[in-house]
């Protein structure tokens, strides 16, 4: 490997740009920062040899080079950006409103937003964030993350560690902060050695050079902040798998217990009570905003009991053994063996059962000559009334309504509306009377009917829906997070401040100053330290107008 | 005088606390020195007025918690007062630091102009609904707002770069750009003044819309000019519709929505055309020759900063605790709604600022313009998502 010395003898790996022991620009390599004639220095890594701008021939070298430019990684970012923009434009598949007609995803986009809903449609920018160049897209983000930090991380980390606090000349003068002092006696030194370490900056000197130096570990933030985002792209990887994520949901009806999906029947919810409540319109304090919206809710409760199912022999009817017994609210899981139960959603006044008597047509009274009772979870086909009479349920609409075409048909298979078609047998014809009974509908199927079926009563029941879940991946986001805002926290509230000073031979002094971030705090430094003494204010030697171009 | 009233008297205390500071950081003008030296007698005015007022707000803001019973921070006008006083703070924060008189001329009428924009949505306390019953709601949103502050200085200070730096004396893309935000700030006050006016004259045109089982009413306090999508006017004697508002405006009320945004872009434009009559030049230029004593260097660093110490708060509130409270509240810190998918684009955009800082070439005008950009992204999640794209989070 071909090597750089530098006047001061010190050995520099190829690439260096200046100089790691005394600063010395090599001035062959300013290209590689893009210092070419330029008065200041690139400080950025301390001018150390970093591989990819080093090596750039085999493939490797190339892909390397790639991922490590800033650049590219912060096309990636805007690239990023702008595709979750995008989807956001239309809602995604799984945001299609719950009362849209027709949700089927090939159908609503068009319908919805004509043209431009079907082209967003067929470029499957309705599940964006899980396509495939959507991921890869984030992916690359991660590998860019791994490989740009480990190109500047070892060399800054050599060069940080090993600081030699005898410049060169040309590094100094070549500092954004610098000014020269004619003469300057050893108190003044002294004072402005006191205050640095009043200011606590470390000062380490040789020959009669003097490094002062203070937050260095902020310039670690940013690499810590990336091995947070790292770990939470891997926890995001991790929560892609059935050992660390499970996403279930069931509906529970009051008074009934539910198997838990996913846990191969080992555990058993019993949903004893819906709670469904609301804000006091009378409430003083809301009534203005009561009025105008209308109820607003301010509860939804299940009260469950959670089973352990014991089974002796596999397959046999499970003994239940309660584990928990408690309230989910918004807001407020229930955790249980690892497990999240999560108040998701509820359905109102379902039907459970709806009791039927029979009456003669022509009974004003409406006696009942006997009765029904039809369990909707579970609607038996054929009811023996004992007394001649039979009943046979021909169709049963649980959701009633009347389609484009005027046939009687059901919405969903929840019993909100539930209507029913039944026939009657009786002793006294050999034709079953047909009956189409509803809420609030009784239509004779002939006109001739006989017999009248009337709803004597019902029962009803809400229904709970649960998140079942567990995340395991859950740990692996919070330490990425913790470790992401330790970082962050780290490279931007502190700032990695040098100020050099030289005092020469004939008592003239050179000072030069360089920092990461807030030049501002670190002029007001050396201001204060500069104090009651004759050496010079630092001059800016940048203007934002070299920058600008 | 009970608390409500306590509350809603300080907040209107605070904005005028606010307005007269902004004179008084403007008599700061006359100060050659910009450094942080020697402070003139007007900026130690205007800083301690500037303190008062947002003591009055800190009023107003618990008060109204304590009348509530839950953290002002539930709709529209709460997230909006408590963003621009967010943004007094960060203010606050970074002039003990800088102790720039002149930031506070340009950041207190922004404040001004997001305070008095959210007092245009409905102002009583509204009941929570159960998913927003969290304590994780009040760190959330506060911590975001802050953030939000604090990253809307950029935006103060940018803007001020920009001003000073941009070539008034010829017409080109960036004065022209220049003009357009200056414009856009027009129509937020437009906004104002056109509801403010109205309001006072207690205007009222009921629409009836919907069908079947789902009708609905919406009380339009401004003329009609867009009719919600499918409405029928019920009011006598008010003006006539011109047009439907397109169905593909999402959420509540969008057609009132829609109707107030265009006489808010009309009153801006009329407002600013007579403006511009005036002047007889471009408002950059008349503002430019005020921002003549700044050191355009420290403006940059400024904003830089501004986003430095913003983003790690918008971080910690806007992505962190947002998922912490949505893994409680709907069982997935993630859900790509779209209010979440637009902090994502925030941070993604103020990462991408961060990175080309670290490069030479995007010091100066082009950050400058970055960081418009990056407020502009913050305002749009905050408006437009929440008046367009509904989602989970559907404030007002
Ligand atoms: C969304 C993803 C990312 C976030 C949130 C992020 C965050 C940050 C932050 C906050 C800093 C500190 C900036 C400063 O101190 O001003 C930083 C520095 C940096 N980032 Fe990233 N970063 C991301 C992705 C990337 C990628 C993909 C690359 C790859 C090229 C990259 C390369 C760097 C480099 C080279 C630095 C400077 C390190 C130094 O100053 O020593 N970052 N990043």
């Amino acid at each position: 490997m071909k090597q750089i010395k530098c006047d001061c003898g010190h050995v520099n790996p190829l690439g260096t740009v200046l100089c790691e022991s005394c600063g010395k620009p090599i001035e062959e390599n300013q290209h590689i920062d893009g210092n070419e004639g330029k008065k200041l220095l690139n400080m950025r890594y301390d001018g150390t040899a970093r591989r990819s701008k080093t090596y750039t021939k085999s493939v490797v070298d190339r892909i390397w080079s790639f991922f490590s430019s800033v650049k590219v990684g912060v096309w990636l970012i805007v690239l990023a950006l702008i595709a979750s923009m995008i989807g956001t434009i239309f809602p995604q598949e799984m945001y299609i409103p719950a009362n849209t007609p027709n949700r089927d995803p090939a159908v609503f986009y068009e319908s919805q937003y004509g043209v431009l809903g079907l082209i967003y449609y067929q470029l499957g920018l309705h599940n964006l964030y899980s396509s495939w160049w959507y991921l890869l897209l984030i992916a690359l983000i991660g590998v860019s993350l791994v490989i740009c930090s480990l190109d500047r991380f070892v060399p800054l980390f050599r060069a940080l560690r090993h600081q030699n606090p005898k410049k060169h000349q040309s590094f100094l003068s070549r500092q954004r902060l610098y000014s020269e002092t004619e003469s300057a006696t050893d108190e003044e030194l002294e004072t402005v050695k006191k205050q640095l370490k009043k200011r606590r900056y470390n000062i380490k000197e040789k020959d009669g050079y003097l490094l002062a130096e203070k937050g260095r570990f902020s310039r670690w933030g940013p690499y810590v902040n990336h091995i947070g985002l790292i770990i939470i792209l891997i926890a995001a990887i991790l929560r892609s798998t059935p050992l660390f994520f499970m996403n279930e949901y069931v509906w529970v009806r009051e008074g009934e217990t539910e198997v838990l999906p996913g846990t191969n029947g080992e555990y058993y919810v019993e949903n004893k009570d819906f709670i469904f409540e609301t804000h006091d319109e009378n409430d003083e304090r809301f009534k203005d905003a009561l009025s105008k919206e209308g109820m607003v809710a301010s509860n939804y409760q299940t009260d469950v009991v959670v089973y352990k199912a014991n089974r002796s022999i596999p397959g046999e009817e499970p003994e239940l053994e309660p584990v928990v017994e408690d309230s989910i609210q918004m807001n407020k899981p229930l955790s249980f063996d690892g497990y999240d139960l999560i108040q998701s959603g509820y359905q109102l006044n379902e039907f459970s059962s709806m009791t039927f008597k029979i009456h003669e047509t022509s009974d004003a009274d409406e006696k009942s000559l006997g009765s029904f009772t039809v369990d909707l979870r579970n609607p038996q086909p054929e009811f023996d009334l004992g007394n001649g009479f039979k009943v046979v349920l021909d169709q049963f609409y649980p959701d009633y309504y009347l389609d484009d075409n005027g046939i009687p048909a059901s919405e969903t298979n929840f019993p909100r509306n539930p209507a029913f078609v039944f026939s009657v047998y009786s002793e006294d014809s050999e034709k079953p009377e047909v009956s189409f009974v509803g809420i609030g509908r009784n239509i004779d199927g002939t006109g001739e009917n006989k017999y009248k079926l009337g709803i004597e009563d019902f029962e009803m029941h809400d229904v709970s829906g649960l998140t079942f879940k567990y995340d395991r991946s859950l740990p692996f986001f919070g330490i990425g997070a913790v470790i992401f805002m330790i970082g962050v926290i780290q490279g931007m509230y502190w700032q990695h401040r040098r100020i050099w000073i030289h005092k020469r031979k004939d008592g003239s002094l050179v000072m030069a100053a360089h920092t990461n971030k807030n030049w501002f705090g670190l002029k007001k430094d050396i201001e204060t330290v500069t104090e009651n003494t004759n050496i010079k204010m630092v001059e800016d030697q940048q203007e934002l107008g070299e920058k600008d171009n | 005088m009970d608390l409500l009233s306590i509350s809603s008297t300080a907040l209107y205390t605070a904005f005028i606390l606010y307005l007269i500071a902004t004179f008084f950081f403007g008599a700061t003008i006359k100060d050659k020195q910009t450094d942080n030296k020697k402070k003139g007698f007007s900026g130690k005015i205007a800083i301690t007025l500037t303190i008062i007022g947002f003591l009055a707000q800190l009023v107003y803001f618990i008060t109204r918690w304590i009348s509530s019973g839950h953290a002002p921070v539930s709709n529209m006008f709460e997230f909006l007062t408590f963003l621009g006083m967010a943004l007094v703070l960060g203010f606050i924060i970074l002039y003990a630091y800088y102790k720039l008189s002149f930031l506070g001329l340009f950041a207190l009428p922004i404040a001004m102009i997001i305070i008095a924009y959210a007092s245009m949505f409905p102002t009583e306390i509204s009941p929570l609904v159960p998913s927003l019953q969290s304590h994780w709601l009040y760190i959330h949103v506060t911590t975001v707002a802050l953030g939000q502050g604090i990253l809307g200085i950029s935006f103060v200070v940018g803007l001020m770069y920009l001003i000073k730096e941009v070539d008034q004396t010829v017409r080109s893309k960036e004065t022209t750009w220049l003009e357009i935000v200056m414009y856009i700030l027009f129509v937020f006050i437009g906004f104002i003044v056109i509801t403010t006016s109205f309001n006072f004259m207690n205007y009222n045109a009921t629409f009836e819309y919907g069908q079947g089982s789902s009708a609905a009413t919406t009380d339009y306090h401004l003329p009609a000019i867009a009719a919600p999508n499918g409405g029928t006017l019920v009011t006598e004697d008010v003006m006539k519709p011109w047009f439907e508002t397109p169905a593909w405006f999402q959420g509540e009320d969008a057609g009132r929505k829609f109707n107030t945004l265009i006489w808010s872009v009309i009153t801006g434009t009329v407002i600013y055309l007579i403006t511009r009559l005036i002047l007889r030049k471009r408002v950059g230029a008349t503002i430019q020759p005020l921002l003549k004593n700044m050191k355009a260097d420290l403006l940059d660093e400024i904003e830089y900063r501004s986003v430095a110490i913003g983003f790690p708060v918008f971080t910690l509130g806007g992505l962190i605790f947002a998922s912490i409270w949505a893994e409680i509240a709907w069982g997935r810190f993630w859900g790509w709604d779209p209010k979440e998918v637009w902090a994502l684009v925030t941070w993604l955009f103020f990462a991408a600022y961060l990175h080309l800082r670290l490069s030479r070439g995007w010091h100066g005008k082009k950050s400058a313009w970055l960081a418009l950009v990056g407020f502009g992204i913050i305002m749009f999640n905050l408006i437009v998502v929440n008046l367009v794209l509904a989602g989970l989070h559907s404030y007002a």
